[in-house]
C-alpha cells in the first residue's frame, strides 16, 4: 500500500542565477516559498513535476519538497528547505537578505 | 614560485573558451542540463543549496601577492565580497551567477590560475605541507614534485574517467602536516643513501569508509616517480569499482585486494610502462625546481622582535601560538588565522584578502600558503619584521592568537552553503570558538584539533581530528556525533566513536563536558588533550558525555 501523501511544492535552482525558486499555481517561478502552489493531490503533484521537470532552459534540479500549509502560504516541514527558503545562518545572506523579490 | 609557460597559458585560455561556448549554448537552450553538467564539473562549477559555486585550484596551497589581490577583486566583482579557503587548500566563491563564470575563469587566468579539475572524476588538485620551502624539518621542498604531478595529470588522457576522484597530498617532511595518510596517494620525501626519493602511501581517505594509507613502496626513485604513479593510478582505473560508487575509491580497492595484490599488480604495470618515460619528467623536474629555489634570506637582528615580546603581551600571546620554526636563522613562519572567535572559518573578505597580499609583498618575498586547517600563511618572514605584521593584522580581524587551539577549528561549509550536507557545521564551529573564548580556558586547553563535517562524506576531516564532529540528519533533526583521538599527523588514527549523537542546542554542551573531563584527569598542563585520551582511554569521556554528575548538571 502506498502512504498517505504530503502536500508538496515543487522548488528548482534558477539556471542563470542559481537561486532556489518554486512553481506557483499558474506555472511561473517564484522566489518566495510563500507564492509557490501547494500541492496536495499525488497525481496532480507528479504530473506537474514531469512538466517543470522539462522545463530546463529555466531551471535546473527540480523536486518535489515537502510542505506544510501556513497562515501567509506554504512553509518548510524540513530544515534543508528552511536554509533553502532563507539563506546561510551564518551570515545575514541570501534571500533573507533581499528586500525586493525578483521575478 | 612556478610561473605559467606558454603552453600552460595557452592551454588554459582554451580550455576558457571551449567553456565560454558551452555555458552560453546552455544559457540559449542548446544544450540540457544533463549535456552541460559534466562540462561545469570539469571546470569546478557545482551548483549548491542557494547558488553556483566556483572552487579554484590554489595549487599545493601557493599563491603570490597579485594572485590573492585577484581573488579579492572576483569576491567584490562578481560574488558577495568574500571567498572560503577550503581543506583542499583551494578557495570557494558561493554566489557567481552562471553567465559571469566565464569572466571569472578570464580572471583567473590572468594570474595563472584557473578552476580545472577541482571537481569530478580525476586527479584533482595536488595539496602539500603548507610550510614547504620554509619548514625547519624538512627533507626538501615538496612543492616542486606536486607541480610535476599537477603538470603530469592535468588533462592526462588516461585519467579523465577513472572510477571517482583522486587526491594526491605531498609532504617533504616527517612531521606531517599535509595528512598523507588519508588521501589516495600520500607522498613523503625521504632521503636514503644521500639521494632524496619518494615513500609512497596509498589507499587513504576519510568519508564513509574511513582508511589510513598503508605502504606501498618504501621508496621510488626520482625517475621512476611519474611511471610509479601512473602504474598506480592505471592499475586502480581498471580494478577500482565503477557499479557501487561507494566502493569505488582506491581504498576500497587496496582493502578489498590486499597491499600485495596492488603492489603486485602496480610493479607489473611499472615494469611494462617504465621504458616510455624517456627522462623528459626528469629534465622537467629540474627546471621546476629551479624555479622554486628559496629567496634570499636576510641577515640582520631580531632585536626589535625580542623587544615587542617583552613589552606587549598581546603580541607575545600571538608569536606564542601563530609563529612557526623556519629553516632561515632570524626568521619565522607567520600563520595569520582566518578563525576570529565566532567567524567562518576559512573566510576571508576581499578586504582582509588585499591586507594579506600586501604583507606578503611588503615583508614576506611575495609568498602566501593556504593552509588545509583553512587559514593563510606567510611562509618566510624576518622576525624584525613581526612586529609591524601584527599591528596590520590586528587592524583587518586577522591577528586571533589560537592557531592549533581548541577555536582553530576545521568546518565544511555545511548546509548553510552545501547541496549534500545532511546538517549544519559553521554554526557549531561558531559557538564553540565564541563559548571557549568567554570561558577564557583556550590557552589552558593547549593543543586541540577539532574538526566539524556536515555529513559523512568528511570535508571537515573530522576522523582525524581530535574531538570529531558529524553533522547527520536524524529523522529530519541535525544530530551530530562525536569521535575521540583521531589524528591526521604521521601517527595518523581515525577516531572512535563516543556513541549516541547530540542534537544541536546540546553539541555545545557535550564539547564542555569533553574539556572539562580532560582538564580534570590530565597528568599536567603538558599532557595534551590527544595524549590524555591515548593514555585513559574512552570511559572518563564517556562518563563525562553520557553520565553527567547532578553539579555538573544542574551548572
Amino acid at each position: 500500500m502506498s502512504r498517505d501523501f504530503t502536500p508538496k511544492v515543487i522548488t528548482a535552482n534558477a539556471l542563470v542565477e542559481g537561486d532556489v525558486v518554486y512553481l506557483t499555481e499558474d506555472d511561473s517561478w517564484t522566489r518566495d516559498l510563500t507564492q509557490a502552489a501547494l500541492l496536495t493531490d499525488e497525481a496532480d503533484a507528479e504530473a506537474r513535476f514531469l512538466e517543470a521537470s522539462a522545463r530546463t532552459e529555466t531551471v535546473v534540479g527540480v523536486y518535489l519538497a515537502d510542505a506544510a500549509p501556513g497562515p501567509n502560504g506554504p512553509e518548510p516541514t524540513h530544515f534543508r528547505e528552511e536554509f533553502r527558503r532563507t539563506g546561510p545562518s551564518n551570515y545575514h545572506h541570501g534571500k533573507q537578505a533581499e528586500t525586493a523579490s525578483r521575478a | 614560485m612556478y610561473d605559467y609557460t606558454e603552453f600552460d597559458a595557452a592551454f588554459v585560455a582554451q580550455r576558457n573558451r571551449q567553456f565560454r561556448a558551452q555555458v552560453e549554448r546552455r544559457i540559449s537552450g542548446a544544450l540540457t542540463e544533463d549535456e552541460f553538467k559534466p562540462l561545469r564539473l570539469m571546470n569546478g562549477l557545482y551548483l549548491q543549496l542557494h547558488a553556483y559555486m566556483l572552487r579554484v585550484a590554489i595549487p599545493y596551497g601557493t599563491l603570490n601577492g597579485a594572485q590573492m589581490r585577484q581573488l579579492a577583486m572576483i569576491a567584490e566583482r562578481w560574488d558577495k565580497g568574500y571567498g572560503h579557503f577550503t581543506t583542499r587548500q583551494n578557495i570557494q566563491f558561493n554566489w557567481p551567477r552562471l553567465r559571469d563564470v566565464p569572466d571569472m575563469l578570464d580572471a583567473l587566468a590572468q594570474v595563472n590560475m584557473h578552476a580545472i579539475q577541482t571537481s569530478g572524476n580525476t586527479i584533482r588538485n595536488v595539496t602539500a605541507d603548507h610550510f614547504a620551502g620554509a619548514a625547519a624539518d624538512e627533507v626538501a621542498d615538496p612543492r616542486p614534485v606536486a607541480e610535476l604531478i599537477r603538470q603530469w595529470s592535468t588533462d592526462h588522457p588516461e585519467f579523465q574517467f577513472l572510477p571517482r576522484k583522486f587526491k594526491v597530498a605531498v609532504t617533504g617532511s616527517g612531521n606531517d602536516r599535509a595528512v598523507i595518510r588519508a588521501h589516495d596517494i600520500g607522498i613523503q620525501i625521504v632521503e636514503k643513501n644521500g639521494a632524496l626519493g619518494y615513500r609512497l602511501i596509498v589507499g587513504g581517505g576519510l568519508g564513509r569508509t574511513p582508511m589510513i594509507g598503508k605502504v606501498l613502496r618504501d621508496f621510488v626513485s626520482q625517475d621512476d616517480l611519474l611511471p610509479y604513479l601512473e602504474a598506480t593510478v592505471s592499475v586502480w582505473n581498471l580494478l577500482g569499482r565503477r557499479d557501487n560508487k561507494y566502493k569505488s575509491r582506491i581504498k576500497i580497492t587496496v582493502h578489498e585486494h590486499g597491499i600485495e595484490d596492488i603492489r603486485a599488480r602496480v610493479e607489473a604495470r611499472f615494469s611494462l610502462i617504465r621504458p616510455s618515460f624517456t627522462g623528459v619528467d626528469v629534465a622537467l623536474f629540474e627546471e621546476i625546481r629551479a624555479a622554486f629555489a628559496p629567496p634570499a634570506f636576510r641577515d640582520e637582528s631580531t632585536a626589535i622582535y625580542e623587544t615587542a615580546r617583552r613589552t606587549d603581551p598581546i603580541f607575545r600571546s600571538w608569536s606564542d601560538t601563530n609563529l612557526a620554526a623556519h629553516r632561515a636563522p632570524g626568521h619565522a613562519i607567520v600563520q595569520i588565522s582566518l578563525k576570529a572567535h565566532g567567524a567562518t572559518p576559512g573566510d576571508a573578505t576581499a578586504e582582509q584578502m588585499r591586507v594579506m597580499a600586501e604583507l606578503a609583498e611588503t615583508y614576506g618575498h611575495d609568498e602566501l600558503r593556504i593552509s588545509h586547517e583553512q587559514n593563510v600563511i606567510l611562509p618566510h618572514v624576518h622576525k624584525s619584521d613581526l612586529p609591524a605584521i601584527h599591528a596590520t593584522l590586528k587592524k583587518h580581524g586577522l591577528a586571533t592568537a589560537n592557531i592549533g587551539l581548541i577555536s582553530d577549528i576545521i568546518a565544511c561549509p555545511g548546509m548553510d552553503y552545501c547541496a549534500l550536507a545532511t546538517a549544519r557545521s559553521i554554526p557549531v564551529a561558531q559557538q564553540i570558538a565564541t563559548r571557549f573564548d568567554e570561558l577564557k580556558l583556550e590557552h589552558d586547553i593547549g593543543e586541540l584539533k577539532i574538526k566539524i563535517s556536515g555529513c559523512i562524506n568528511a570535508c571537515g576531516h573530522h576522523h582525524v581530528g581530535h574531538i570529531g564532529i558529524l553533522g547527520l540528519d536524524r529523522a529530519g533533526v541535525e544530530n551530530y556525533q562525536i569521535t575521540l583521538g583521531g589524528d591526521g599527523t604521521q601517527d595518523a588514527a581515525i577516531g572512535d566513536r563516543t556513541g549516541p549523537g547530540f542534537a544541536y542546542d546540546q553539541i555545545i554542551p557535550a564539547i564542555e563536558r569533553i574539556i572539562a573531563a580532560y582538564l580534570e584527569h590530565r597528568d599536567g598542563p603538558q599532557e595534551s588533550f590527544l595524549a590524555t585520551y591515548r593514555r585513559l582511554g574512552m570511559a572518563p569521556f564517556k562518563a563525562a558525555l553520557y553520565e553527567p554528575r547532578d553539579a555538573v548538571a544542574a551548572e
